[in-house]
């Protein structure tokens, strides 16, 4: 999140598209009260009418995969209408800046297109530098190159007629919305979008994000109290998880992972990203202190100028590779490696295309399963349709202790640190997770020690000193994440201030590139420094009124409650809402009075630091050449829709997605067979696949079987009454599930042609209960999108039929 | 301890059960086999191990779909009809704490099937209940066991949107005026349900039988004709007895 759950209460109107915010947050949905007791107004987009729609004030239907289209329509809207903020458009956007002649569009397509590798050579979409190298203007915005004029033509397309056909949302109901938000561009109304997986599973999951930045930027509702482009966590910590660097492609605290031909560090710090504008902050260019504190937090006294501080000892990636999740599966069915660690997750059950994760595992020699309770992917030998005779995977089970039962941080979705004590030990053999992998490591090291390991260094240099009393010291931990000075620095060159070896820094600012500091992970530090752990505080103070909370925990970067938030004030320092002052310019003072300001450089005036300090030219992008799939967003199909052509263009679906073809994948587009679209989401009651929550009692009371929900009219259609048991088939797979008929799913006008849509939940399992049903990942494709490889979840084909009860075969005689 | 009540704002729920979780937590109930039914309300009824049930009601008025909820619990009624039933059948089974005036069914005592049965029919929200294994009487206790201690009921605690509210009965029956002034702007058709004779008030918005067949109490004494029948005949069922 840009903002933080607070801030909710803040907001004019709320706009949750992409998400079910009263079932998946629930909690969350105190401060959307708290909002709407002040006279928001709280709008909900979903293909089903959920508890969410239940308490919206203007709720309306969209077909599943169509976002941009919708949101397409919006940008139109507030461009016909004039309903943005011009002011913010025109100092804290890119609306201005000059593209690329080369820079085209057509029918589908982006200048660039190579079919052969189905991929983008981006380098038409670039902005035009002057001779200085610095981003080329027209202040007027009437530039027919400027970023605004070729935003309004590639919006323009986007029709109320042509949107409803592709959405099947009716024209007074898009209007509805788009009158609602579009409101929000006046300097003292503000909008915010809260989003989940809704958006991110689909193979335009990024795009469908880019497009509602672009509506935030357009309306000035970037980097204030009660707007932002608001993800909500489906995990309590998945934020602090990322952060941590648990993906492939990132290092902690997204330094990128390095590729295999960036062979030393220098070469590594030549990626750096740069600005030639002075009026950039570019805080990316700060790159190579955080690389080299990291490395040193990594091989301590191992990590030498000389040795590049152990930079060549971290595993590299190919040139381009991608090694994430639908990959990393595809790679263990075809039987590329045999061992794998099942920490925290259920992959038999959470992946997509689950049937081929299951087979995936038999190719394996070893697993280790690190879990509460046993689950779908330890005991995969032994599930539906397996023979464990034919299966040599060995498994280890190991069972570790709930987040109640150790002490530590969690990172919500507003970027909160929070420290939890511990309330319970954990039952039987049970152990924190950090004890496991701290002595698993300890033990790999001593066999290293003792045999002659294939590239040993890795693993004998790593600095390896958290024990507390014979255990994983879970403070020692946070304080390498917010690093050390490594020497006395009698004047530092941040602040000429003296500082000595083995204190904690103060912050990122202190961090050095030559090796006299270490940090684990740049964003956190300054969140446990000598006055003590932050994330650990709890005092209720609220100097600003805006529920900012200074005190309560501690939110990357330092303290920062809403990011951005110079784009709150206008060219003096002045709050440009002066009912909610995030940020004001003590000009006697000269300095920032309000949030912890992004960052401490006075008031951009007219020759001024720019406001989004982590772009590259320190304004927001309308026009975003980094992407894979396109510097704006456009209408693709999912991979598998219900139509034959992309009412757009001749692209039915994104030109760049990566389409697994050998094997167990299949897809199904517009294949009578598979008729329906289906989609798959989670109720309130159940977590994840699960695992957790159908051993509860009380939770699988209140959801005790797999569903499928459908409208009134697919079940007439179907001959499917509520309440039937049904099965739900897809080209991959198929499940059995109790049919929920109901008025709140309604088919689709599409184009003309009647859609149905159907959902079901994933939080099912064969494990327990024995009568609960199958994972809904059965069914899903491996697809994803093109710059996450988030799979497409949301949107794919399926049939749904009546179980009919077969008459007993008769042995018949011959 | 002062006169209790609980203020239900039905306008700020979102069905997310969390008070039917917690109520099943603190009161040590334990969660019963259920199955799907094609709809998300489960279990499907109060029971004698389900004090407190979050209710579904699904419907479509002109072309809209409306999802209500209703977070069902004992009353705890100012002139309690179950505690007169069970008194007129001689039945210790039904008390009242004259401090806070939370409503007890003590479910150590047995009463008999017939018995139970002129119970929950004296009561016109239909909340109490009776397992046969047992042989006695369950319903929501008004966590009087938390209350007594200074703490919150466990279904107020554990609610997210203020939707479930607990405190002193005048508090609370100002709160909940406050409130229904405010949502009756909005929905013409909005009311508390016989705030005059219940000390668990809800705020609706719409006619209460599109919430649940009893959501609120046909008259406003909040006692059922077979009630004043049986309250008219109680003096002669005793003189029988005496007479017997």
């Amino acid at each position: 999140m840009t903002n933080h759950y607070i801030d909710f209460r803040n907001a004019d109107v709320i706009l949750n598209m992409g998400g079910n915010v009263a079932e998946n947050h629930p909690v969350s949905f105190k401060w959307i009260q708290a909002a709407r007791d002040k006279g928001a107004v709280f709008i909900h987009v979903d293909p089903r009418f959920t508890r969410t729609s239940a308490k919206a004030d203007i709720f309306v239907r969209l077909r599943s995969g169509t976002d941009i289209a919708f949101l397409g329509g919006m940008i139109k809207y507030i461009l016909d209408n004039k309903l943005y903020d011009e002011f913010y458009v025109k100092n804290y956007t890119n609306a201005s800046f000059v593209v690329n002649p080369k820079y085209s569009f057509d029918d589908g397509l982006f200048s660039g297109y190579d079919p052969t590798k189905r991929a983008y050579d981006a380098s038409t979409w670039a902005l035009e530098k002057d001779e200085n190298g610095i981003s080329k203007r027209d202040m007027t915005l009437q530039h027919e190159l400027c970023v605004f004029q070729l935003l309004r033509k590639h919006f323009s397309r986007y029709t109320l007629q042509k949107v409803t056909e592709i959405t099947g949302t009716p024209e007074e109901d898009l209007t509805k919305v788009y009158k609602a938000y579009g409101a929000t561009g006046a300097p003292d109304k503000v909008g915010t979008e809260l989003y989940a997986m809704g958006w991110c599973q689909h193979t335009v999951g990024v795009q469908n994000i880019r497009a509602m930045c672009i509506v935030q930027s357009l309306l000035g509702n970037m980097g204030i109290a009660g707007g932002g482009i608001n993800a909500l966590r489906g995990e309590s910590n998945v934020q602090g998880s990322t952060d941590a660097g648990l993906l492939y492609n990132v290092w902690p605290a997204y330094l990128p992972t390095p590729q295999a031909h960036l062979t030393t560090l220098a070469d590594y710090n030549k990626t750096t990203p740069t600005s030639k504008d002075p009026r950039s902050v570019n805080w990316w260019k700060n790159r190579p202190k955080y690389a080299a504190s990291y490395l040193k937090s990594v091989f301590g006294n191992k990590a030498a100028k000389e040795n590049d501080f152990g930079y060549s000892w971290l595993p590299k990636l190919d040139q381009g590779q991608d090694a994430s999740w639908l990959y990393l599966f595809d790679e263990m069915y075809k039987g590329t490696f045999t061992g794998f660690f099942a920490w925290g997750m259920n992959p038999a059950c959470s992946g997509a295309h689950a049937g081929k994760v299951r087979q995936a595992m038999t190719k394996l020699d070893w697993m280790v399963n690190v879990n509460l309770f046993d689950n779908e992917t330890g005991s995969f030998w032994k599930g539906p349709g397996m023979n464990p005779k034919k299966i040599r995977t060995e498994v280890f089970q190991l069972p570790c202790a709930a987040s109640m039962e150790k002490e530590g941080s969690i990172s919500n979705s507003g970027r909160w640190m929070q420290w939890r004590y511990k309330a319970t030990n954990p039952p039987g053999v049970a152990r924190p997770d950090g004890d496991i992998i701290y002595e698993l490591f300890n033990k790999v090291r001593a066999l290293y020690e003792k045999g002659k390991g294939v590239f040993p260094e890795p693993i004998l240099n790593l600095k390896w000193d958290y024990e507390t009393n014979g255990h994983f010291g879970i403070h020692k931990v946070a304080k390498e994440i917010n690093g050390y000075f490594l020497e006395d620095i009698p004047e530092h060159p941040a602040d000429k201030k003296a500082y000595k070896k083995g204190t904690l820094v103060p912050s990122f600012v202190y961090l050095l590139d030559d090796g006299r500091t270490s940090c684990g992970s740049w964003i956190y530090s300054a969140s446990y420094t000598e006055a003590g752990n932050m994330a650990a505080r709890r005092k209720k103070t609220d100097p600003t009124g805006l529920g900012l909370y200074p005190e309560w925990a501690w939110a990357w970067p330092v303290n920062r409650r809403i990011i951005y938030n110079r784009a709150s004030v206008d060219l003096d320092g002045n709050p440009r809402d002066p009912n909610r002052p995030l940020l004001k310019w003590d000009a006697a003072g000269k300095q920032w009075v309000g949030d912890v300001p992004d960052n401490a450089v006075p008031p951009m005036g007219t020759d001024g630091a720019y406001p989004f300090i982590m772009k590259p030219d320190g304004v927001a992008s309308l026009f975003g050449p980094g992407l894979k799939d396109g510097p704006f967003p456009e209408h693709y199909e999912p991979l598998e829709c219900p139509i034959e052509k992309n009412v757009m263009s001749n692209q039915r679906i994104s030109p760049v997605i990566k389409i697994f073809e050998e094997g167990l994948d299949k897809f199904a587009t517009c294949d009578p067979r598979y008729p329906f679209v289906c989609s798959t989401y989670r109720v309130t009651e159940h977590w994840q696949t699960g695992v957790l929550t159908r051993w509860l009692p009380w939770l699988i009371e209140a959801e005790p079987q797999m569903f499928c929900e459908m409208s009134l009219e697919l079940a007439r259609l179907k001959e499917i009454s509520n309440g039937d048991k049904v099965i739900v088939e897809t080209s991959r797979g198929k499940v059995w599930a109790v049919a929920i008929v109901t008025s709140r799913l309604k088919p689709f006008n599409i184009a003309g042609n009647i859609v149905h849509q159907i959902g079901i939940p994933w939080h099912y399992g064969w494990i327990h209960p024995k009568d609960g049903g199958e994972s809904a990942n059965l069914l899903t494709p491996t697809i994803g999108d093109p710059n996450t490889m988030i799979p497409e979840s949301k949107a794919f084909m399926a049939n749904v039929k009546k179980i009919t009860q077969q008459p007993a075969k008769r042995t018949t005689r011959s | 301890m002062a006169d209790k009540s609980f203020f239900i704002d039905t306008t700020k729920c979102m069905a997310c059960r969390g008070c039917q979780i917690a109520c099943k937590q603190w009161n040590k109930n334990p969660g019963t086999k259920t199955l799907q039914r094609g709809n998300h309300q489960n279990p499907s009824d109060l029971s004698f191990f389900t004090y407190k049930l979050v209710r579904f009601s699904e419907l479509e008025e002109g072309g809209k779909t409306k999802w209500y909820f209703f977070a069902d619990q004992c009353r705890h009624c100012i002139e309690p009809p179950c505690k007169a039933t069970a008194e007129s059948l001689g039945s210790k089974a039904v008390s009242r704490d004259e401090a806070t005036g939370a409503v007890i069914f003590n479910p150590k005592v047995k009463v008999k099937a017939a018995d139970f049965q002129a119970i929950r029919e004296s009561c016109p929200y239909d909340i109490p209940r009776w397992n046969e294994k047992v042989g006695g009487m369950a319903k929501c206790t008004m966590c009087f066991d938390r209350i007594k201690e200074g703490m919150l009921p466990a279904c107020v605690k554990s609610c997210p949107t203020g939707t479930m509210n607990f405190g002193d009965r005048k508090d609370m029956l100002q709160k909940a005026n406050k409130r229904f002034e405010e949502v009756k702007k909005v929905y013409k058709d909005a009311l508390l349900a016989n705030p005059d004779d219940v000390r668990t008030i809800y705020l609706l918005v719409d006619d209460p039988k599109k919430y649940h067949k009893f959501a609120a109490a046909e008259n406003s004494i909040g006692i059922t004709r077979k009630m004043a029948l049986k309250r008219l005949f109680q003096p002669l069922s005793d003189l029988r007895q005496i007479i017997g």
